[in-house]
């Protein structure tokens, strides 16, 4: 643990604040990816604004409700709406359908695998649409409460009430269930396929090594885990949920199993979104007050990106070449800042 | 970012036994013209014959909370759900979320009470029970979720009282009251009530935990009228003065007053305490409380064995300085809660 001089503030860090795109994107936003250079601002409804790197702002519908999932593979966006549909968004602003529940239900929670291949979920069953042949489904005790693929090979997470299954949809064999009990709401993959975590109901992460399945419990939140983040090469997660950014070390065989985390760039306030840069030892936290720092993860230096004053920050990202990052806050506040 | 109450989504809880009239209401509501916007959260999706977008199909899935407390259940799917209403904030007034028959009211209640982000956004109006009147005396017979739907009510609507004699309404009545003396009740045909009588009526409220009075007591022209209308026609069989009195054997309600001023050193830890040993059996709970050397009335209330409570304003000069409680549970141990009670009197 890291011991911090409780000196620090906002007027004695180093300021980008000047050098930062400011945007009026006019809506909720509620994640945030990018598309090569494109920032895509995902709003709570019906629209996404893209933003290109000069600044200019277009914006494309979408869907026909609230927008309630995103994810992304670098090349597309994909999305669920509680219009019941599946739908995919490219840099270009093409939008395609991909599926239509038929029972118009919600789209919970979107996936995407780096080889093309999409999961989504509607109320207990999970769908997953590979390079070839029909659709797949499987069904879960409970609501799906998150999705994730494997790094490796056709592997779908799904997360539930009491625990997470583990399926392969182009195989015979049965599912692998890792049972902890409570509500699991979220789900991530390790980079390097060693471990799964999830985000449950309660404040509190909970996590499995996959060789053996055996538990690790990461508690101590003030308030529930939303926003998750491997830092670059996959050694530390940095979440959300604490008046600090809590990184928890998974450089080891062992995981966090016994281990204290790194809490980092301590605020008067509740951080809301985090996103490591995607080769550097660098994250982007962003604060319940509206702050978005820039953090060195190896000695804790920070760098003000954004003041404090405005609404909570909503969602935070960095372009793949890691020289552009992007943040939006919950009143459509927003801004770009390049490297 | 926390909102004031006054911003906060109102949510409707409309409970009542299979057949009582809850789709009927619902329709109403749905249907007239009132100038507001709900979205609906169903179990069933097709009973209401209406097509509008807000109304969402719910699986109602009841979730233990990890505390090690087993009457701590929260509804899992609420939880998501009302997250994803929230991003279409402003398309929609209000939200009503109707419960299965069979459902008990208290983890959509304490969804309210557990979840920091449901509580951001919304806050629990109040919770409506239609009961039917021709077939609810046998239901509190044989079927303990209907006795749990009155006992939680904040409201009632008493259903289909064109069905039933003068005579059947005084029971039914008379039996509800033996249960829940304190709820709202609103005698209807065909759900023919006022919405504004059942809607946007802030029995969560803590500012507004004001009237603690059993509501036969103040809403005594009705009961009344009925009562010499009987007398007229000759029918009285039962008392010559006073309603019809019932206990339930298995729930009731308790009232506790004081007006000498409690210690807030021993009431406070009295109060967690019962609610934390005898939190299965107390439903709801309730109370306006005067401490001893304490300007201000605080005000508390409860489901099952979580608690929330709050100074409230200052008394007013010439008001009583009087303590109020209610609760209403499953055999409670009276004594020992009036013996507590007494305790916390500050001598």
């Amino acid at each position: 643990m890291k011991e911090f001089d409780p000196g620090t503030n906002a007027a004695s860090i180093v300021s980008v604040t000047d050098r930062v795109r400011p945007l009026a994107i006019g809506m909720p936003v509620t994640s945030l990816h990018f598309l090569g250079d494109i920032a895509a601002f995902v709003g709570a409804e019906e629209s996404v604004a893209l933003v290109s790197a000069d600044g200019e702002i277009s914006s494309v519908a979408v869907h026909g409700g609230g927008i309630l999932c995103a994810a992304t593979d670098g090349a597309r966006i994909v999305m669920g709406g509680d219009d019941g549909k599946v739908v995919a968004l490219d840099k270009k602003g093409e939008v395609t359908l991909l599926a239509t529940d038929a029972k118009r239900r919600w789209i919970d929670n979107v996936a995407v695998h780096p080889d093309g291949a999409i999961a989504w979920s509607a109320g207990k069953t999970a769908y997953v649409r590979g390079g070839k042949g029909e659709d797949k489904f499987f069904e879960v005790p409970s609501t799906v409460g998150g999705l994730a693929f494997a790094p490796k090979g056709l592997r779908l997470a799904i997360a539930h009430y009491n625990g997470v299954t583990l399926w392969f949809p182009n195989m015979a064999a049965n599912a692998e269930v890792l049972e902890w009990a409570g509500s699991h709401l979220g789900v991530v993959f390790s980079p390097d396929n060693k471990f799964l975590v999830t985000a449950m109901h309660e404040p509190a992460l909970h996590g499995w090594r996959l060789a053996d399945t055996r538990h690790m419990r990461m508690t101590g939140y003030p308030g529930r885990v939303r926003s998750l983040s491997w830092s670059a090469g996959g050694k530390g997660l940095a979440t959300s949920g604490a008046d600090t950014v809590i990184i928890w070390p998974f450089g080891s065989k062992d995981g966090p199993m016994g281990k204290e985390p790194a809490m980092l760039a301590p605020l008067q306030a509740r951080v809301s979104a985090v996103a490591c840069h995607p080769k550097q030892d660098i994250l982007a936290a962003g604060y319940s007050d509206g702050t978005v720092l820039m953090v060195r993860l190896t000695d804790g230096a920070e760098i003000l990106v954004r003041k404090n004053g405005g609404a909570q920050v909503s969602a935070l990202a960095w372009n793949a070449k890691g020289t552009q990052l992007a943040f939006a806050a919950e009143d459509g506040e927003a801004g770009l800042l390049a490297l | 970012m926390a909102e004031p109450t006054s911003q906060k989504i109102p949510v409707t809880v409309l409970t009542g036994y299979l057949g009582a009239g809850k789709t009927t209401l619902l329709n109403r509501i749905l249907s007239e013209n009132h100038g507001k916007k709900y979205a609906v959260i169903v179990n069933e999706f097709g009973e209401i014959g209406i097509d509008n977008d807000l109304i969402i199909g719910a699986d109602e899935e009841v979730f233990e909370m990890n505390n090690g407390c087993v009457c701590c259940t929260v509804r899992g799917d609420l939880v998501r759900i009302l997250d994803g209403l929230m991003k279409r904030k402003g398309k929609f007034d209000a939200i009503i979320v109707e419960t299965t028959g069979l459902a008990d009211p208290a983890p959509v209640a304490q969804t309210f009470f557990v979840d920091e982000d449901v509580q951001k956004h919304a806050r629990l109006d109040a919770v409506v029970t239609v009961a039917d009147a021709k077939w609810l005396n046998d239901r509190l017979k044989d079927a303990p979720e209907a006795k749990n739907q009155i006992a939680f009510a904040d409201v009632i609507v008493l259903n289909k009282t064109d069905l039933v004699s003068k005579a059947e309404l005084a029971e039914v009545e008379a039996r509800i009251r033996a249960i829940n003396p304190y709820a709202k009740l609103h005698r209807t045909e065909r759900c023919q009530v006022a919405l504004s009588d059942v809607l946007e009526r802030g029995a969560f409220d803590l500012d507004r935990i004001l009237e603690l009075e059993p509501e036969f007591l103040d809403a005594g022209d009705g009961h009344d009228h009925d009562h010499d209308h009987h007398h007229g026609h000759g029918h009285d069989h039962d008392h010559s003065h006073g309603l019809k009195h019932y206990h339930d054997e298995d729930m009731q309600s308790l009232s506790l007053r004081s007006d000498k001023p409690l210690d807030a050193t021993k009431f406070m830890p009295w109060l967690q305490n019962l609610v934390a040993s005898e939190g299965q059996k107390i439903l709801r709970s309730k109370g306006i409380l005067a401490f001893t050397d304490d300007d201000d009335r605080y005000v508390f209330q409860g489901v099952h064995m979580m608690l929330e409570g709050d100074h409230q304003r200052a008394w007013k000069k010439g008001e009583a300085r009087e303590s109020r409680l209610v609760f209403i549970g499953r055999e409670l141990p009276e004594q020992m809660i009036r013996d507590g009670f007494e305790n916390c009197i500050t001598t």
